[in-house]
C-alpha cells in the first residue's frame, strides 16, 4: 500500500476544496486534494448558467468559468491533486490523521497529515426521503442528477417534465429543459411561496409560461416501466387534500427538494454533526471536535452563492495555516447561538478580540430587518439588512472592536429582528 | 399601459412597474439601481436574454462543452440560436473564451466556450 505524508489533506476539489487548498499551499505547507471525479471544480462544472462570481470576481460568470478562473488565479502547482480517488476512511493516530483512499491507478493509499479539511459538498434529497406514494417507474431524477446527465453527458432526461420543488436548482432546470426542447408542464411547490429567487421565477418560469402550483404537492406517481403521470393535490391545513387532486400526464419527474451535506466520511472520523445544518459543529477556527479536522463549503452548511463558499473556505485555509504553525487558541473561545428568526449560525464559536465572520440563514421574508448580536445581556453589534429571505444566506462580520470586553466564556446570541 | 415585471439583472429581483408618461415615453419605477431602469425599458421595447447551452464535442471525457452568448440577444431569436448550437460538432481542443459562433444573426453577440477542453 502506498503511504504518503502531507501537511494537509483536503477531501474534495470543488469550490470549497480548491479555496482551502490554495491558502494552505501558499502558506508554504505541502497540500494534497483527494477528488473522486475525474476533474476538479465539483458541481460548478455542470452549472452552465450565469450568475456566479458577482461578488468574488466582480463579473457575472457561468459555473465552469468561475472554476477555471479560480484555478488560474489561485491554485498553485505545488498542490498534489489525486483525481478518480475516493477517500473511504479516516483514523486519528496521535498527532496525525490517516486517510485511506481507493483509486484505479494508485490502488489503496494511506495519506497522512496533521490537518484534514472536509470539503465534500452535498447530496440531493430524493424520492425515498419524501416517500411519495405510487409505482417505481424509470424517469424520476433529482434535479442535479438530471443537470449532470444533460449538461455533461448530453442525455435529455425526458420530454414531458413535472418538477417537484421551486428551489433555484429546479427553476434553472425548468429553463434548461425548455431550451432543450422538452416541455415542462409544471413546478409543484408545497410551501405557499417559492423557495427560489424571484429573478429565477421570472427568467425560468414566466419566460416559458410554465405554471407554478404553490401550496401543492405530488401525492402519487404513476407508470409501469416509465413515468406516465403524477397526481397533484392542494395543501389544506398542512395536509394534502386528495379530493381536489388533478393529474398531469408526463414522462419525467425532477425532484428539487433540498440538499443534505455529505458527511458519511466525517462520521467515520467521529466528527460531531449539527442537527440544524446537517454539517459539522465547528469552533471559531472552523475546526470540528476532532483536533486538526476542519470543514468548509456545502459539507458544512448548504450555500446559495459560490462566492460565499470561496470566502468561507479561504478563511478555513488561513485557519489551517495557523493551526499548522501551532497558533490556534481554543480556551478563549465562547459559544455562538442562533436567536430570533434564524435557523442556524455558523461557526458555533467565536474568538474574542478579533473580527468574527458568521453565516446564517433567516426564517423570515422581509424587505428590511435588523441583525443583533448580544453577549452578557448587552447588545454588542447591530446592523440593518435589506431583502431578507430564507433563500438567501446572510454573511455577517462583527468587527474586532465589538468583540472586546466580552466576559470569558460568555455566549453570543445572534438574532434577526423585524422592524416595526 | 402599465406592466409589472421582475428585474432579472441581479439576485435582488426588484418588482418593476413600467408605464408611459404623457409624451408616450416609457417610465420605470420600483428599481433600486439604474440597471433596473434600463432592463425595464428593454423588456418592453426589445426583450433580450443571455443564452447558455452545450455543444457536442469529440472529447473522451465529456460529451458536451458549455457555451454562452457573450451579451444578451433578442429573446425572439433564442430558439434559432439554440437550433444552430445543437447542430454543431466541436473539435478538440477548445479554450474558454474562444468563439463557437461569431456575430450571431447580426446581433453583435458571439457564442463563446465557457470551459477549456483539451482531451
Amino acid at each position: 500500500m502506498i503511504e504518503k505524508t502531507f501537511d494537509a489533506i483536503i477531501i474534495g476539489a470543488g469550490a470549497a476544496g480548491m479555496a482551502a487548498a490554495s491558502g494552505i499551499s501558499r502558506g508554504g505547507f505541502s497540500t494534497a486534494i483527494v477528488e473522486r471525479e475525474d476533474h476538479i471544480g465539483g458541481i460548478l462544472m455542470q452549472c452552465i448558467h450565469n450568475g456566479f462570481g458577482l461578488t468574488y470576481f466582480k463579473k457575472e460568470l457561468t459555473g465552469p468559468e468561475y472554476a477555471e478562473e479560480y484555478v488560474l488565479e489561485r491554485l498553485d502547482d505545488n498542490i498534489k491533486i489525486y483525481l478518480d480517488t475516493t477517500a473511504v476512511d479516516i483514523k486519528t493516530e496521535g498527532d496525525c490523521k490517516r486517510v485511506i483512499t481507493y483509486s484505479a491507478s494508485d490502488g489503496i493509499m494511506a495519506l497522512k497529515a496533521r490537518a484534514v479539511v472536509l470539503a465534500m459538498g452535498c447530496r440531493e434529497r430524493n424520492r425515498g426521503n419524501l416517500g411519495i406514494p405510487g409505482t417505481r417507474p424509470a424517469g424520476i431524477f433529482t434535479a442535479g442528477l438530471a443537470q449532470r446527465l444533460l449538461n455533461i453527458d448530453g442525455y435529455v432526461p425526458g420530454k414531458k417534465v413535472v418538477i417537484i420543488g421551486s428551489g433555484d436548482i429546479g427553476l434553472i432546470m425548468a429553463r434548461r429543459l425548455s431550451w432543450t426542447g422538452s416541455k415542462v408542464l409544471a413546478v409543484v411547490e408545497i410551501q405557499p411561496h417559492p423557495s427560489g429567487l424571484p429573478r429565477n421565477i421570472a427568467q425560468c418560469l414566466d419566460d416559458f409560461d410554465i405554471p407554478l402550483y404553490l401550496s401543492h404537492t405530488v401525492t402519487r406517481i404513476n407508470g409501469r416501466n416509465r413515468v406516465s403521470s403524477v397526481e397533484v393535490s392542494p395543501m389544506e391545513n398542512g395536509e394534502p387534500d386528495c379530493s381536489r387532486s388533478f393529474t398531469l400526464d408526463c414522462d419525467t419527474i425532477l425532484l428539487s427538494v433540498g440538499l443534505v451535506p455529505e458527511n458519511e466520511f466525517s462520521r467515520k472520523a467521529g466528527v460531531g454533526i449539527s442537527h440544524d445544518t446537517g454539517g459539522a459543529v465547528i469552533d471559531a477556527d472552523m475546526m470540528t471536535n476532532i483536533d486538526g479536522v476542519f470543514a468548509c463549503g456545502n459539507v458544512l452548511h448548504v450555500h446559495d452563492l459560490v462566492d460565499y463558499v470561496t470566502a468561507e473556505s479561504e478563511t478555513c485555509g488561513r485557519n489551517v495555516v495557523n493551526y499548522l504553525h501551532g497558533k490556534i487558541n481554543k480556551e478563549t473561545q465562547g459559544a455562538v447561538v442562533p436567536g430570533a428568526n434564524l435557523k442556524y449560525v455558523v461557526p458555533n464559536k467565536y474568538q474574542p478580540e478579533r473580527e468574527n465572520h458568521f453565516y446564517m440563514r433567516p426564517l423570515i421574508l422581509r424587505d428590511s430587518a435588523v441583525i443583533e448580536a448580544k453577549a452578557g445581556g448587552k447588545t454588542i453589534f447591530k446592523q440593518k439588512l435589506k431583502y431578507v429571505k430564507p433563500a438567501e444566506m446572510i454573511s455577517l462580520k462583527i468587527p474586532a472592536a465589538n468583540c472586546l470586553g466580552i466576559p470569558l466564556g460568555e455566549k453570543i446570541e445572534i438574532g434577526l429582528i423585524e422592524e416595526k | 399601459m402599465k406592466k409589472e415585471i421582475i428585474c432579472i439583472v441581479c439576485p435582488v429581483g426588484c418588482h418593476l412597474l413600467v408605464g408611459q408618461d404623457r409624451n408616450k415615453e416609457l417610465t420605470v419605477s420600483g428599481n433600486k439601481c439604474p440597471r433596473g431602469e434600463v432592463y425595464g425599458k428593454d423588456e418592453i421595447l426589445n426583450p433580450q436574454r443571455t443564452v447558455t447551452a452545450v455543444a457536442k464535442i469529440n472529447s473522451l471525457k465529456i460529451g458536451f462543452v458549455p457555451v454562452k452568448t457573450d451579451k444578451p440577444i433578442p429573446k425572439a431569436l433564442t430558439n434559432k440560436l439554440l437550433s444552430e448550437i445543437y447542430r454543431k460538432k466541436v473539435e478538440l481542443p477548445v479554450k474558454r473564451g474562444e468563439y463557437l459562433m461569431e456575430n450571431f444573426a447580426g446581433t453583435g453577440a458571439n457564442v463563446i466556450f465557457t470551459r477549456t477542453v483539451e482531451e
